[in-house]
């Protein structure tokens, strides 16, 4: 058994070690912390398969619980965007490649990220009826009202007028770049995709320090 | 006497003809203060009571044969009096029931004899001669507005010597009589300006809101309210003209619900009930049958109970506010609301105040401030005749002390208003605007109210969204301001700082920094509690947060409750710490960058705050002086314009005066001078002003180079608040003689003459204030001359703004020490105008006046003859000696020594009473004005008998205790004086009773050869005595 665990180690190390230098804002160490952390999330998962990583329902607990996202479509989309070869599972790189942009990610990496996030279709554009799939939850419903729906048509229309500067009636990602440069807030326009800086703290505090100390 | 009959009493009929004195207030204590003066006029002055009437004063009397007893023949109803006049008419002669009196001592006797009558004789006797001076003295003494030349008449005949007695008494008599005058009038004048002043304006909106009472069925007051006259005249009046002169602004017939209906008139004086005008009609209808009443409403309480019972029940909020403030608001469109180093004053007067008023707006700095004068008050202050009433005095003083209430902020220690001098661009409580109906609102309004919906029922997502849209609307436009405002954006943006959601708070933040630029949004946001949840901000980790909170504060803060918010909530600690970054390495991270715009925004914030002398002390201890000092060494010019925007302001405090001495700011401020910024070099400039005062601080101005780019900085002169700034900054630093120096120099006073025209008052006080200085030089004194600057400066004198009269007077003092500027002030008439500053109400002005006289009256050519042409100069002057300020006393008694060289004007200022008042000033302890006091009693030792007079006043005495005083200029003054006064040998006496011996002794070994020589002859003259006395006792 400890002759396992010091091949794991080994392991662990090499693959922190490679995975390091292909990603951007983690050092070694940091990688061998999250290697660890998602060795830990995967550990009661018995009979995994060689590659398996996290599925969706474990990776949106993550969200939920660690990140405090609520959005179960955008929580969807997030793990779309994680998962980058598209076979549902979150692989150990998949994991910290996402991470690097999700808790260190540069406004560039980020706007890339968002756009992603909310292209749904992903045609490359974000249409009206993207945004108002992901906004119809957005604003409360008057029961009085006619139309239920009217304020997040409006709310659609807001949004294109601000962002979409070709009017072509949907956001290319050059749209979405430039509003986001001019306006920061405009990053999340269409729904709360990243942490906030309050979770991101709790969660590289749990993640780098108590994980060595183990 | 004749002036304040004529212009304070109240007559029936004001043109002339047989007026009754009415029964007034005014009436009464006039009366009675003649009468008082009667009473005691044959034992005060025995002499002139005994002076024979030019004219006999006639009347209608009471009083009967039987009242009259001993010294007068009865002859059945006739009296005589036994008193004759030098042909052996009676001076008192009674044929009942009319009564003529040749003299004052009848006239006092005849007020003792009539006993309770004797108010009842007084008026009688006023009542039939109209102006009793011009009976008494002669027609040519008659009441005549304007210049009185009739003094110098007879100061003419004293000379010429033929009848000088009689002539001599006359004079006293009329001297006597005037004096009288002028206390009646400064009595009445008390009471008058006490009294309402009803403008057209304000009737007329009264007259508005009581017809709005008249049409409600049930709850009506009145029946109706009617103008006698549907004719309008420009100014106002609906009275004819004939009788606008009398200040009668409309008539009245108004109909209460339970009386008969009323006639009243309306006038500036108040309203009342006349004899029923309908028309123009009949003269005597125009009479006054009731008391005066402050307003229309306070009349018609006391004469209608119904009105009085009914009128509480209306709304009456709008009656409450004064109606004239609505038209006389003009508002002020300012582009930049920046501290300024002078204040204005908000005077909410009368109509007559108006005008002024209006200057005083648009003298005020800052060539961007747009004015909208209402042009409705403009045409009628120009157009009112009501402007001789003599207003303007009192409202005058009344300003003036509104100022000196104010000036000591802080002293007093009430937290509420503790406010610095700095205080001048304060939030005054606008109207509320809002617009009535919806019919007329604009598109922005609409769409901002569905915003607001959804930012209340929005998530996270829907609010950014709609932050953001809301802040694509001109957010600098008012419309927008109180668009959100009106649909109750402000209160959601202010929750939504309470939340968790950064991005919701920041998107909040940029809404409010820039909405808080409307002074109505910034009192809506202090009133929602939004101060109290930003300062909570400023302790977030974010730093976007931090420094948006910062600067909305800083914008919020310009009224001073809400600065007073920010520091009891613990802001300015907070925001002191925000300041606390490296402004200074080369090359920043991206980080550091954000670090810098914190301190940036928070040294914003604390420049708004400083505006309050509380806040100035907050930050000083919350250790905020370093911290700025460090940031003052920052190359960025939006970093220091807060920066040195709150050092110049908290420059008005002693404590930062030092501090920016001692930590070596003013280095960095005079490297700043130099920059191309011109607000940053306008707050430097500032800042140099008020830190000049200490004598350190202008060497080091000097040492660290700061002069010349302050001349330089005078070519600027578009800009005025810089110019103002750079002027203020140049006289403080010419108090330092080396200083001036160097400007001589740099030929700083030949700008300075430039800019002694077409400048607005900040800048002149400044330029005139360092010409002052400058002129202390006697090189400098003939370059003013040479630019021909003593013309301008001599013009300024007629001014009224009291701190540049106070530099003017010095500045022109200044000037007059040299010969050749003192014939070109002479001939610009410049002394009179000196003179008659000495009435101005304001005692650093008179002060300041006096003492720039002194060199006048030495230098100019004649001066004995200038000074007796100025019609009651002297007499001025003398009176100016009961004033209660020190430094006003010892500019009088410098002015007085030099007055008195000339004999002439020694003997008239001698009759004034000078010695007597002189003699009772000796007991200060003040070594200024004892040397001044000294030497104007030396001086007046030399006429007739005021060496005796002095004595027997009692000067004597505190005079040889000046000789301890350790001031060696009081000792040599003094010896003078008591070397005078030793001539008299009673004085001899007293000084060496007191010990002066001993004390001369000493002086007479000082170096000081004019002390040496007053104290020897003085103990000679001692000496002197002594022997004699010896010699008369043993010879």
């Amino acid at each position: 058994m400890a002759e396992m665990s010091a091949m794991n180690r080994k392991l662990i190390q090499n693959l922190a070690e490679t995975l390091s230098k292909q990603v951007k804002h983690f050092n070694k160490t940091e990688a061998e912390c999250l290697i660890r952390l998602f060795n830990g999330l995967l550990g009661d998962q018995s009979d995994r398969r060689v590659g398996n990583g996290l599925d969706r329902g474990k990776f949106r607990n993550i969200l939920h619980n660690t990140f405090g996202m609520t959005d179960d479509m955008i929580m969807d989309r997030v793990f779309r965007a994680f998962d980058k070869d598209n076979d549902s599972y979150v692989s150990v790189k998949e994991w910290i490649e996402g991470l690097s942009i999700f808790l260190r990610g540069t406004l560039d990496e980020k706007i890339k990220y968002c756009f992603d996030v909310y292209d749904l279709n992903g045609d490359g554009y974000i249409s009206r009826e993207e945004m108002f799939h992901m906004l119809k939850n957005s604003l409360i419903r008057q029961p009085t009202e006619e139309d239920p729906d009217e304020g997040i048509k409006d709310l659609v229309e807001i949004t294109l007028k601000k962002m979409d500067h070709d009017h072509d009636s949907r956001l290319s990602y050059a749209d979405f770049e430039k509003a986001v440069r001019d306006e920061n807030l405009l990053l999340e326009a269409f729904g709360t995709c990243l942490p906030d800086a309050k979770s991101i703290l709790a969660f590289e505090q749990h993640a780098f320090q108590d994980t060595l100390e183990h | 006497m004749g002036v304040a009959l004529t212009r304070a009493a109240q007559w029936t009929t004001a043109s002339s003809g047989i007026g009754k004195l009415e029964i007034t207030p005014v009436n009464e204590s006039l009366l009675k203060e003649i009468l008082e003066f009667v009473e005691q006029f044959s034992s005060r002055h025995p002499q002139e009571a005994k002076h024979v009437f030019k004219e006999p004063l006639q009347w209608t009397t009471s009083l009967e044969a039987s009242d009259f007893k001993t010294e007068y023949d009865i002859s059945g109803p006739a009296v005589k009096s036994q008193e004759t006049d030098r042909d052996g008419h009676p001076m008192l002669q009674l044929t009942p029931p009319s009564i003529s009196v040749h003299s004052f001592s009848q006239l006092s006797k005849i007020v003792q004899l009539a006993t309770d009558k004797k108010l009842k004789e007084v008026r009688a006797c006023l009542e039939a001669n109209r102006d009793p001076v011009a009976k008494m003295l002669g027609p040519s003494f008659a009441t005549v507005e304007g210049e009185d030349s009739s003094v110098l008449r007879l100061l003419e005949k004293v000379k010429e010597g033929d009848q000088a007695k009689e002539t001599e008494i006359k004079v006293k008599l009329l001297i006597l009589l005037q004096q009288l005058d002028t206390q009646l009038l400064s009595n009445s004048l008390k009471q008058i300006s006490q009294d309402v002043r009803l403008s057209p304006a304000t009737v007329k909106n009264d007259v508005e809101l009581l017809k709005s009472f008249c049409s409600e069925g049930e709850k009506r007051v009145l029946t109706s309210v009617q103008y006698t006259s549907d004719y309008e005249f420009t100014n106002g009046c609906r009275t004819p003209p004939w009788r606008q002169v009398h200040g009668e602004i409309c008539y009245l017939v108004i109909k209460p619900c339970d009386t008969q209906p009323l006639h009243i008139t309306c006038s500036t004086a108040g309203v009342f009930l006349n004899g029923g005008i309908r028309q123009e009609g009949e003269e005597n209808t125009y009479d006054r049958t009731s008391e005066v009443y402050k307003d229309l409403a306070t009349l018609l309480k006391s004469t209608s109970p119904h009105f009085a019972e009914n009128i509480n029940k209306q709304d009456f909020a709008v009656q409450e506010e004064p109606p004239t403030l609505k038209v006389q608001h003009v508002e002020l469109v300012d582009a930049e609301e920046q501290g300024q180093p002078q204040r204005s004053y908000e005077h909410h007067e009368k109509n007559v105040h108006e005008k002024a008023r209006q200057q005083l707006v648009q003298n005020k700095p800052g060539g961007k401030k747009k004015l909208e004068p209402s042009l409705k008050w403009k045409n009628l202050g120009l157009a009112s005749p009501y402007e001789y009433v003599i207003i303007p005095l009192s409202t005058c003083q009344q300003s003036h002390i509104i100022k000196r209430c104010k000036t000591p902020g802080g002293v007093g220690g009430v937290d509420d208003f503790s406010e610095s001098s700095s205080e001048s661009e304060e939030d005054e409580e606008q109207p509320e605007r809002r617009t009535e109906s919806n019919t007329d609102l604009p598109s922005e309004y609409w769409q901002i109210q569905k915003l607001v919906k959804y930012l209340k029922g929005g998530n996270q997502t829907a609010t950014v969204i709609a932050l953001c849209s809301m802040r694509d609307f001109n957010l600098a436009q008012e419309t927008c301001q109180l668009a959100i405002r009106d649909v109750g954006g402000l209160e959601v943006l202010i929750n939504l700082l309470d939340t968790e959601e950064i991005k919701c708070k920041i998107g909040s933040l940029k809404i409010l920094k820039e909405i808080s630029r409307n002074s109505q949004i910034r009192r809506a946001i202090a009133d929602l509690g939004g101060l109290q949840t930003m300062v909570k901000i400023l302790d977030s980790p974010d730093k976007d947060l931090k420094y948006l909170a910062a600067e909305t504060i800083a914008n919020v803060a310009k009224f001073r409750r809400a600065r007073r918010t920010v520091r009891q909530h613990g802001g300015i600690k907070r925001l002191v710490e925000l300041l606390d970054c490296v402004p200074d390495s080369a090359a920043l991270t991206e980080e550091q960058e954000k670090d810098v715009e914190v301190a940036r925004c928070g040294a914003l914030a604390l420049w708004s705050c400083s505006k309050s002398t509380r806040n100035k002390e907050a930050i000083r201890k919350a250790g905020g002086i370093p911290l700025l000092a460090r940031l003052l060494k920052s190359p960025h010019e939006n970093m220091l314009i807060p920066v040195v925007g709150t050092l110049q302001e908290c420059a008005s405090e002693r404590s930062y005066r030092i501090a920016i001495q001692t930590e070596g700011m003013i280095e960095d401020l005079v490297k700043n001078l130099n920059c191309d910024n011109h607000e940053l070099q306008m707050h430097c400039a500032s800042a140099i002003f008020k830190c000049a005062e200490d004598k350190r601080t202008r060497d080091l101005v000097r040492q660290c180079e700061g002069l010349q780019p302050l001349v330089t900085l005078l070519s600027q002169a578009d800009n005025k608040q810089l110019l103002a700034a750079t002027t203020g900054a140049i006289w403080k630093c010419s108090i330092s003689m080396e200083n001036v120096a160097k400007f001589q120099d740099y030929k700083a006073l030949e700008t300075l003459v430039g800019l002694l025209t077409d400048q607005p008052e900040e800048v002149l006080v400044n330029v005139v204030g360092a010409l002052g200085e400058g002129a202390q030089k006697p090189a400098n004194r003939a370059t003013i001359r040479k630019c021909g600057g003593i013309q301008p400066l001599v013009n300024l004198l007629t001014g009224t703004n009291q701190a540049l009269l106070v530099n003017v007077t010095k500045a022109v003092g200044a000037c007059a020490t040299e010969l050749e500027n003192m014939t070109i002030i002479d001939r610009l008439d410049g002394v009179r105008l000196l003179w008659s500053l000495l009435k101005n109400p304001n005692p650093d002005v008179q002060a300041s006046a006096a003492w720039a006289i002194c060199p006048c009256i030495e230098n100019a050519k004649d001066s004995g003859e200038m000074v007796r042409s100025f019609v009651g100069g002297l007499e001025l002057i003398v009176n100016l000696l009961k004033s209660t300020n020190k430094e006003v006393l010892a500019s009088v008694c410098a002015a007085i020594a030099k007055i008195a060289k000339d004999e002439e004007n020694l003997a008239v200022i001698t009759d004034h009473g000078v010695v007597p008042m002189l003699a009772k000033l000796t007991n200060t302890t003040d070594d200024k004005l004892r040397r001044h006091l000294a030497e104007a009693i030396a001086r007046c030792c030399m006429w007739g008998s005021n060496r005796v007079l002095f004595g027997e006043a009692g000067a004597v005495s505190p005079l040889v205790r000046y000789l301890k005083s350790k001031d060696s200029s009081v000792h040599q003054a003094t010896a003078q004086a008591l070397f005078q006064l030793s001539k008299d040998p009673n004085n001899c006496i007293t000084m060496h009773d007191n010990g002066v011996v001993k004390l001369l002794l000493g002086m007479m070994g000082s170096t000081d050869e004019v002390l040496q020589e007053a104290a020897a002859g003085c103990v000679a003259n001692i000496r002197r005595l002594a022997l004699a006395n010896e010699k008369a006792r043993y010879g």
